[in-house]
């Protein structure tokens, strides 16, 4: 295959509109409310790659994964798999055939299943809907190699949703996305529902079935655990906007962007190595009125008027990328990582 | 020696259903002393929830405390009628929950909330309780207290509803605060808040706590002790660093080892194979001998009791036989 990325992200933006109803508007005169949910969201995935997107609630991480599925339609901006775009009107044909080619897993395996089917059904749905078996006996044979897949017994098949833990229901929900053979699966949270021992069990599943099956994950997830564990390059996420995006390893050794610090350092300490925990400040603030400049700016320990006034753009940082004026102009180096090995200044960009 | 603040004796709740009785808490006991922070520890369906409930009067029925007991500085209060308990509750033991916006009245201001639980609690006039109230909310951490003191529940976002939610925890300067997952609806910077709040204040105000979670992290930077819960029994009881550094049980050891690390570049996780058993099928002996990879036949004929090992207890057969059973498993461990 060709070396380009199989998934190409540009400048995605989606935005909301929450305003109240128009006679409100008019009776109260209040102004049309805009929520900018994710902007100008640029990355690209490449072939068995894992890209994660970390960041809190309502950073805009889930909006991003519906968009490149195609769940949700974005305001402006591109999604290009595979050369095909998920978006422009003359490749209808060409999208039609890719979508069998991508798959999603969703982050409640209670409400993703369609409780009032048998599991056979639920996985069988992919394989009928683009034809991809002739007849019931293949189709069972497909089915029951599929639960095998995943862990599960063939029998299981004939019980309904309700008969399984979260973590077996999270198996039934992977074995349909692999259903199709996709190449390509959007994971938006897929273990946060489910316990810790559990969320071992289908974490070290998708790490076989990516080596098994050549799969590329965008991986969705708010645990930096988690995350560190599956990825590859991780982007992170504040307010709709990538502020870093950045080799795995990278992020947690030499984490560039002030966010993405503070967010390391309020990870909870499971070494009891006696870290101190810097107290962080503020919370994410309101999406409808995003601070201007930097949107990280308020809570920003080295914010200064530039973040104020002016958006800081993605720039190359060593092997990052990273949204900041202060790491651009040199004012502030890589951050001291976990595992407490600081590393040469970052070059600044011109 | 001093006397602990809360001891739970050999405590078992059971809910009657149509098809048998299910055992939700089984013959657990333990103790928190004054100002220590008893941690406890477990996947869904163990039972921690379960505990707290139960120490509070706040079983939901059919539920029900079929046998132990429970004692607050030495009173029994698990017989208690609901009158007396319920001057209990909110005076002597505060209580913090999961969501902060279903534990905050939506109807009344915070002040007012605050305020009630104060005179409720404490013969002062409503002058001193909403002075005592505005310093209680500037200690959670509050910004502009005496203003915000009579906003309403929704104008707070959730990391600040769960702040008035510890300062109305406090109010009536209880001995013991029984947090149940109390910062399980917060994003982690919010929630690394919470928990160093949660710890300054009740070390300021010498007050034991009771904190129930699913998340070790929380544990380790917070607690003193913990407690790790399978199946509603205690599978280990010790000091937190012991615990979460060299667990005895082989629950504990599978549960520490599945959690993803920071800084470990471990290609896989550890992975406790199948799933805790439900209510209705717990296996007989040990309650993990299914998914335990040392089981003998002893396991599955008796139920263990806890063993003291070190500064921690265990409840697992393989320690009975200490010197040989140590050797063994410390052999046998990754």
């Amino acid at each position: 295959m060709s070396g380009e990325p199989l998934v190409q992200v540009e400048e995605l933006t989606r935005v909301y509109d929450v305003s109240k109803p128009w006679l409100n508007r008019v009776i109260e005169r209040s102004p049309r409310q805009l929520l900018t949910a994710a902007a100008d969201v640029t990355f690209a995935i490449d072939r068995n790659e894992t890209l994660a997107l970390v960041g809190e609630s309502g950073s805009g991480k889930s909006t991003v994964a519906k968009m490149v599925v195609g769940l949700v339609p974005p305001t402006t901006g591109e999604v290009v798999i595979d050369g095909v775009s998920m978006t422009h009107p003359k490749q209808q044909a060409a999208r039609q055939r890719l979508r069998r080619r991508i798959q999603m897993i969703f982050q409640d395996p209670f409400a993703s299943l369609n409780p009032r089917w048998r599991v056979d059904d639920i996985i069988a749905e992919p394989l009928r809907a683009f034809r991809l078996v002739k007849g019931r006996r293949e189709q069972k044979a497909r089915v029951a190699e599929l639960l095998g897949v995943v862990g599960l017994h063939p029998a299981d098949g004939r019980k309904y949703p309700h008969e399984f833990s979260g973590g077996q229901r999270q198996r039934v929900a992977i074995a349909r996305a692999l259903s199709s053979q996709p190449e390509f699966i959007v994971c938006d949270e897929p273990t946060s529902a489910l316990d810790v021992s559990v969320q071992a069990q289908i974490l070290n599943l998708m790490r076989d079935l990516q080596a098994q099956f050549g799969l590329t994950y965008l991986f969705i997830s708010h645990n930096l655990a988690v995350v560190r564990h599956m990825a590859n390059r991780i982007g992170v996420m504040y307010l709709g906007r990538l502020v870093e995006v950045a080799p795995a390893r990278e992020l947690f050794v030499a984490p560039r962007h002030p966010y993405t610090r503070m967010l390391l350092d309020a990870v909870p300490d499971l070494d009891l190595s006696g870290r101190r925990r810097k107290p962080v400040e503020g919370e994410i603030p309101n999406p409808i009125n995003p601070p201007s400049g930097c949107p990280f700016h308020p809570r920003c320990p080295y914010a200064f008027e530039r973040c104020r006034a002016e958006r800081p753009a993605l720039i190359a940082a060593g092997p990052a990328f990273v949204a900041c004026h202060a790491i651009e102009e040199g004012r502030i180096g890589p951050g001291v990582g976990l595992l407490g090995r600081a590393i040469d200044p970052v070059p600044a960009a011109s | 020696m001093t006397e602990p603040v809360l001891s739970v004796r050999n405590l078992r709740v059971e809910f009657p259903t149509r098809r048998g009785t299910l055992t939700a808490v089984d013959d657990v006991s333990f103790d928190i002393m004054p100002g220590e922070v008893l941690g406890v520890v477990g996947e869904s369906g163990a039972g921690k929830s379960m505990t707290g409930n139960a120490v509070i009067g706040l079983l939901e029925p059919p539920g029900r405390i079929a046998s132990g007991a429970v004692f607050l500085k030495g009173q029994r209060i698990d017989k208690l009628p609901p009158d007396a308990m319920r001057r209990i509750r909110g005076k002597r033991i505060g209580m913090v929950f999961q969501d902060p916006l279903t534990s905050l009245d939506p109807l009344y201001r915070i002040g007012d909330q605050l305020i009630e639980t104060i005179t409720t609690h404490a013969r002062v006039s409503t002058g001193v309780a909403r002075a005592r109230a505005v310093s209680l909310l500037a200690e959670a951490g509050i910004p502009a207290p005496e203003a915000r003191i009579d906003n309403y529940p929704h104008q707070f976002s959730g990391g600040m509803r769960q702040r008035v939610v510890l300062a109305l925890a406090l109010a009536a300067e209880p001995e013991l605060v029984i947090a149940d997952e109390p910062t399980t609806a917060l994003d982690v910077s919010v929630q690394a808040q919470i928990i160093a709040l949660l710890k300054r204040l009740c070390t300021q105000h010498g007050v034991a706590v009771m904190l129930i979670t699913h998340d070790m992290g929380v544990i380790a930077e917070t607690a003193d002790r913990v407690a790790v819960m399978y199946a509603g029994r205690i599978a280990e009881i010790g000091p937190v660093r012991e615990v979460i550094k060299s667990p005895f049980h082989p629950y504990t050891r599978g549960l520490m080892g599945s959690i993803p690390s920071l800084d470990s570049e471990a290609d896989r996780l550890v992975q406790i194979p199948g799933s805790m058993p439900r209510l209705t099928a717990i296996p007989p002996g040990c309650a993990f001998n299914p998914r335990c990879p040392h089981v003998f036949a002893r396991c599955v004929l008796e139920r263990p009791s806890l063993l003291p090992l070190g500064r921690s207890q265990a409840a697992c057969w393989l320690y009975d036989d200490e010197a040989a059973g140590v050797a063994d498993i410390a052999e046998a461990a990754p």
